[in-house]
């Protein structure tokens, strides 16, 4: 009945798109507004999804549109909606709306202005139209396409609005996740050629019948490690940290916020679904590397300097406990894997949204020369900085909380036919990266919003590093595993002047000498800064709904847990 | 005895040879003014699109396969033996050959309106090419497609020479023909290796000797080969030196070394037509002769074929990534498209296994009855002016023979998936790599050396251009939203995995990445700034931007609508 809605949320950004494409010079003057209203419309149009969605009946396709496209191929234009994709999905058209207020308002304005606005524009609603996709999808082949949609608008968005080490960056993006692509590709034809059908919705209900164990298993790693490229999982993720470290905030936000869900829900709609027997032989290396996932990532969370590369880190860890909850393929952990997936979005978005921030005002995300003390400084900044790293770090109350305590939880229990004994030990591992998380996010806050702002200059943006005091006795206890990082804090004499070129053009009016690639934020005066320069207004749209967000799921998980619930009891209906 | 010629069905390729007649007329008679150029590409067009036009004439009407030169139907020869045949096949290549041959007639009036290239000569010589190249895929004997083969071959020699005073034009024009003749002598020597064991040239009835339903008259006891098992030593030899000769066409490994040498020295437009047009024929002709002609031994065949497209795929794809030149590198790029095409016949072996034991074993009790066939009918056959008849009468002295001749059905056996897929991919190759080459073009006329170093700042320099070559590189890729790349390579894999070559799949999933990175970083070279380029506002002319057009017209329609290459490449069965 509702059948046009997932046509349109796809249409809007993908005319929108093609419109700029055909008429590049009208729009010209309008163009931050015209990817306002056009992301807006989506969003409209995905919260209208919401609206009308039958909570009843969560575990029901629901707004299907089902039309032939490639009969050769068998594939279908096959859209729907049901508890699982309608949070991504309204996710991911919220994320990108407020991608837009970030561009539009604010200081990444000038630059966003001179560096090509059309092109910027254009890319990330192309992106928007892969995301979305990839979570309305109810076919195999179609899932793959708009699956790899957002590779190329995502490759460029590194390429031409990174930072500097981008070419390698976007190049290392597109090659690791088009490899995972292309074996899952393999993974899907293989599915299909034993079953003879496409459509999701019945391969779930066949609960993998038709097929041997076999081709299920080796169906399901090929799927597998696709999908795990994406997410990113442990031995695959190299390609995150530069990606997210040279992505400009907006490719951060949308990389950490909605890429890593495809590759998750993935898990979710298609390979435990589809192939439940593979799944259960393959769960538990999947649990291993899972847990190995969080533990790594905590541990190269404590060593990074750059706040961008510490989120991108946290990103494996978070998603390692999303597929610890995948692996044990109970509903309670899926649950937990899915509110965590939703959770992470939101509160890594918001991360990076900050770091972005950061970035902007200080032109360095180098956590050492930060500086402390920015509760001080920039005190509304800090306190938004500590309450997103306190509610990734799993603070209950939080959304960050839940979908971590629900992994943990399914694994100490998890499905029949699993070794229990192996995932009570990944559950106490994870366990003990939840602790490492905690701790990276507390010496992330005591080196930047904590201490003493820097000894009597003037600006933030000095950047000079802690005096000895204010960071000894906080972090003594945590210091062990990076000691070998600790004497690189402090190389600190120069850096006020000579090789920081960020720190001394901050302190100068105007930021023209800055190189142009550089996105860079307005700067006023250094003496007006502390006041005005905290929270920008813009700043305050873009992030409040998240804040709002991730304080309503932290108290009330039911509210999300409620709508999965039902369609995880569908999904695992054979295997459990 | 009199050949009843059906005109209508030869009318194409004897449309394009009396324009070239009448093109090399005009030349020599027109008076030599710069309008001359225009009227010669016009009439050359025109030409094209005539038979073009008979192409489609053709396949609208439909019905049955028409066939002309057959063996007469006094002579009582079994099923229709015949020399030329259009079918559904012939008609997609035709199509696709001709509607290429529209784009590389506009790249070319470009290229000839720079001067210094005889006219005349060449438009008559790319119409010589393209009578071969819409003849080939009729074919169906193997002195028509030897013939064929090398009219598409020996024109395209010349073409490459015009640049006349060109040191790299001649190197690549001398290591063209070099190579062509070699490949054409192993040719040779492996037909007449197959005609021996069979006794005839004919492809249907090559088929037949080869699958077991007939017998083989040069095997020494002159018994049937059955199929799967082996060919007599001889047999394999002959296989594979037919492979050999195509695959230097192809520019397949281990023949591939000409190509990039080649293509960099010839003109822009005979760089296209080798990567399109004269790779088409290749295929062509290597389609009919294993899956027409041989089908039967696909065994043999088959891993052969498998071996050569992983290496082909690997090897294009490697050497590509090291290129400087824009037309080297879209030439290493077409030798690893060769093996994505090559890839899906690796998978005929599983297709016709089924199907061929199935008759053999219905078959092989009556064919031992064939005994009484000699060589000496195929030897006496070869003095005889009608060549084939000798042998195709013969067979039918064998009453028990003919009835197994009229109950056999060979298009069963044939694997149609893995030709429907290769020839989806050819076409949309066509289309999206005569977009890249019709924008290498035009960018060639402003930068001689065309480096991809040139193509810096395309985008803004040139948005329109620009914008189309992004698009076919990510066609090329197979990437969204270049949709049409990517459902050509989920035709091929989706053969590949229903065969059951899960190695070659993951050969060429590992060769689609390495792909994706020379194709990514020259699509990123068009957006990134150029650092002050002076520029020379160089007004292309429209032929180019209409080649540009077209291709790209092309190669979106495939994208939004993959099923148009689906149901013109997915067929029922050859005439």
């Amino acid at each position: 009945m509702m059948g046009w809605l997932p046509v349109a949320l796809l249409a809007v950004p993908l005319l929108g798109a093609l419109v700029l494409l055909l008429v590049p010079h009208t729009l010209r003057p309008l163009l931050h507004t015209y990817g306002l209203a056009l992301s807006g419309v989506t969003l409209a149009l995905a919260v209208l999804l919401a609206a009308t969605f039958d909570y009843g009946r969560g575990a029901r396709i629901q707004s299907e549109v089902d039309l032939p496209w490639i009969p050769g191929l068998d594939l279908r234009f096959h859209l729907g909606v049901d508890g699982i994709s309608l949070p991504l999905i309204v996710l991911t058209a919220l994320l990108t709306f407020l991608c837009f207020v970030h561009l539009c308002w604010g200081g990444a304005r000038r630059a966003f202005v001179r560096a090509r606005p059309r092109a910027l524009v254009f890319t990330l609603l192309v992106l928007e139209v892969g995301m979305i996709g990839t979570f309305l999808a109810l076919d195999l082949l179609l899932f793959f396409v708009f699956f790899e949609i957002v590779l190329v608008p995502m490759y460029f968005l590194i390429g031409i609005w990174g930072g500097a080490g981008r070419r390698a960056a976007s190049i290392k993006f597109i090659l690791y996740t088009l490899l995972g692509s292309v074996v899952m590709l393999l993974g899907l034809l293989l599915v299909w050629t034993r079953t003879g059908t496409l459509d999701i919705e019945a391969l779930s209900a066949a609960h993998g019948a038709g097929m041997p164990r076999s081709v299920q298993i080796l169906a399901f790693v090929a799927i597998g490690i696709g999908l795990a490229v994406k997410t990113p999982m442990w031995p695959l993720h190299t390609w995150l940290p530069d990606a997210h470290t040279e992505a400009p905030t907006t490719g951060s936000v949308l990389l950490a916020g909605v890429l890593l869900k495809m590759g998750t829900y993935g898990f979710a709609r298609i390979a435990i679904p589809i192939l439940p027997e593979g799944a259960m032989a393959v769960a538990p290396w999947l649990g291993a590397f899972a847990v190995v996932g969080i533990v790594y990532g905590a541990l190269a969370c404590l060593a990074q300097r750059d706040l961008k590369r510490m989120i991108a880190y946290s990103s494996v860890g978070h998603m390692g406990f999303v597929l610890l909850g995948f692996a044990t393929l109970t509903p309670v952990g899926i649950n937990g894997a899915l509110f965590a997936n939703v959770a992470h979005g939101l509160i890594t978005g918001l991360l990076f949204f900050l770091a972005g921030g950061i970035k902007d005002r200080y032109h360095t995300a180098d956590m050492p020369s930060l500086g402390g003390g920015m509760l001080a400084t920039l005190p509304r900044l800090g306190s938004v900085l500590t309450f997103a790293a306190i509610a990734s770090l799993g603070l209950p109350g939080l959304a960050g909380f839940w979908g971590e305590m629900l992994a943990l939880f399914g694994a100490f229990q998890p499905a029949n036919g699993l070794p229990r004994a192996l995932f009570l030990t990944y559950m106490v591992i994870g366990g003990l990266g939840a602790v490492l998380t905690a701790a990276y996010f507390v010496v992330m806050l005591s080196r930047i919003t904590h201490g003493r702002p820097q000894a009597a200059t003037g600006a933030p943006a000095d950047a000079q590093p802690e005096a000895e005091p204010s960071e000894g006795p906080e972090e003594e206890p945590w210091e062990g595993p990076w000691e070998g990082v600790t004497p690189d804090e402090r190389p600190v004499v120069p850096l006020g002047s000579p090789e920081k070129r960020s720190a001394t053009a901050t302190l100068k009016p105007s930021p023209a000498p800055l190189p142009p690639d550089e996105p860079t934020g307005t700067e006023p005066t250094p003496g007006a800064r502390r006041t005005v320069d905290d929270i920008r207004s813009y700043e305050l749209l873009a992030w409040t709904p998240l804040v709002v967000l991730i304080l309503l799921f932290g108290l009330w998980p039911g509210l999300l847990l409620s709508l999965t619930t039902p369609a995880v009891q569908t999904l695992l209906g054979a295997a459990s | 005895m009199i050949q009843q010629i059906d005109y209508f069905v030869i009318a194409p390729p004897l449309a394009l040879a009396l324009v070239a007649g009448l093109v090399l007329l005009l030349d020599a008679f027109l008076p030599a003014r710069p309008r001359t150029k225009t009227v010669l590409g016009l009439v050359t067009l025109a030409g094209v699109l005539i038979a073009l036009g008979l192409v489609v004439t053709q396949a609208i009407r439909g019905g049955p396969p028409r066939s002309t030169f057959c063996v007469p139907a006094d002579l009582a020869a079994p099923a229709g033996l015949c020399s030329f045949v259009v079918d559904r096949f012939t008609l997609v290549f035709a199509g696709m050959v001709l509607v290429a041959a529209v784009v590389i007639v506009l790249m070319s009036m470009t290229e000839l309106a720079a001067g210094g290239i005889p006219v005349g000569e060449w438009y008559f010589l790319l119409l010589c090419t393209l009578v071969g190249a819409v003849t080939l895929p009729a074919s169906r004997d193997l002195i028509m497609l030897v013939v064929a083969l090398e009219l598409v071959s020996l024109p395209v020699f010349a073409l490459t020479a015009m640049k006349r005073y060109d040191g790299r034009s001649s190197e690549a024009a001398v290591k063209l023909f070099v190579v062509s003749v070699v490949s054409t002598a192993v040719m040779l020597f492996g037909v007449s290796l197959l005609y021996g064991i069979a006794g005839t040239v004919y492809l249907s009835r090559l088929a037949a000797v080869f699958s077991g339903r007939a017998p083989a008259p040069g095997v020494a006891a002159g018994t049937a080969l059955a199929a799967g098992q082996d060919l007599p030593a001889v047999g394999t030899v002959g296989v594979v030196l037919v492979v050999a000769g195509f695959a230097f066409k192809i520019a397949a490994v281990p023949f591939h070394s000409w190509a990039a040498d080649v293509y960099q020295g010839a003109p822009v437009p005979v760089a296209a037509l080798l990567s399109v047009i004269s790779k088409a024929a290749g295929f062509a002709g290597l389609i009919l002769v294993l899956v027409t002609g041989l089908s039967g031994q696909a065994a043999t065949w088959a891993p052969i074929m498998g071996i050569i497209a992983a290496l082909t795929m690997t090897a294009g794809n490697l050497l590509a990534m090291r290129q400087r030149s824009a037309v080297r590198l879209l030439a290493w790029s077409s030798v690893a498209q060769s093996g994505y095409i090559l890839a899906p016949l690796a998978t005929a072996a599983a297709a016709t296994a089924q199907g061929a034991t199935a008759t053999a074993a219905l078959h092989a009790p009556t064919a031992a009855t064939a005994a009484l066939h000699t060589p000496a009918a195929a030897t006496a056959a070869l003095h005889a002016p009608t060549a084939a008849t000798g042998p195709a009468t013969a067979t039918l002295h064998t009453p028990a023979l003919t009835a197994v001749m009229d109950s056999a059905t060979p298009p069963e056996t044939m694997p149609m998936g893995a030709i429907s897929a290769s020839m989806a991919y050819l076409v949309i190759y066509a289309a999206m790599n005569l977009g890249a080459f019709a924008v290498v073009m035009l960018v060639s006329r402003t930068a001689t050396r065309n480096e991809l170093d040139d193509y810096r700042g395309l985008a803004f320099r040139r948005p329109a251009a620009g914008l189309a070559l992004a698009f076919c590189l990510v066609c090329l890729a197979g990437l969204p939203p270049g949709l049409a790349g990517l459902f050509a390579k989920v035709f091929v894999f989706r053969e590949i995995v229903e065969g059951g070559s899960g190695w070659l799949a993951l050969i060429m999933a590992v060769n689609t990445v390495i792909g994706l990175y020379y194709y990514a970083v020259w699509a990123a070279r068009l957006v990134t700034p150029a650092k002050a380029t002076a520029p020379t506002r160089h007004r292309p002319p429209p032929a180019t931007w209409l080649a540009i057009g077209l291709a790209l017209v092309a190669a979106v329609l495939f994208s939004i609508a993959p099923q148009l290459v689906l149901n013109m490449t997915s067929f029922s069965a050859f005439g």
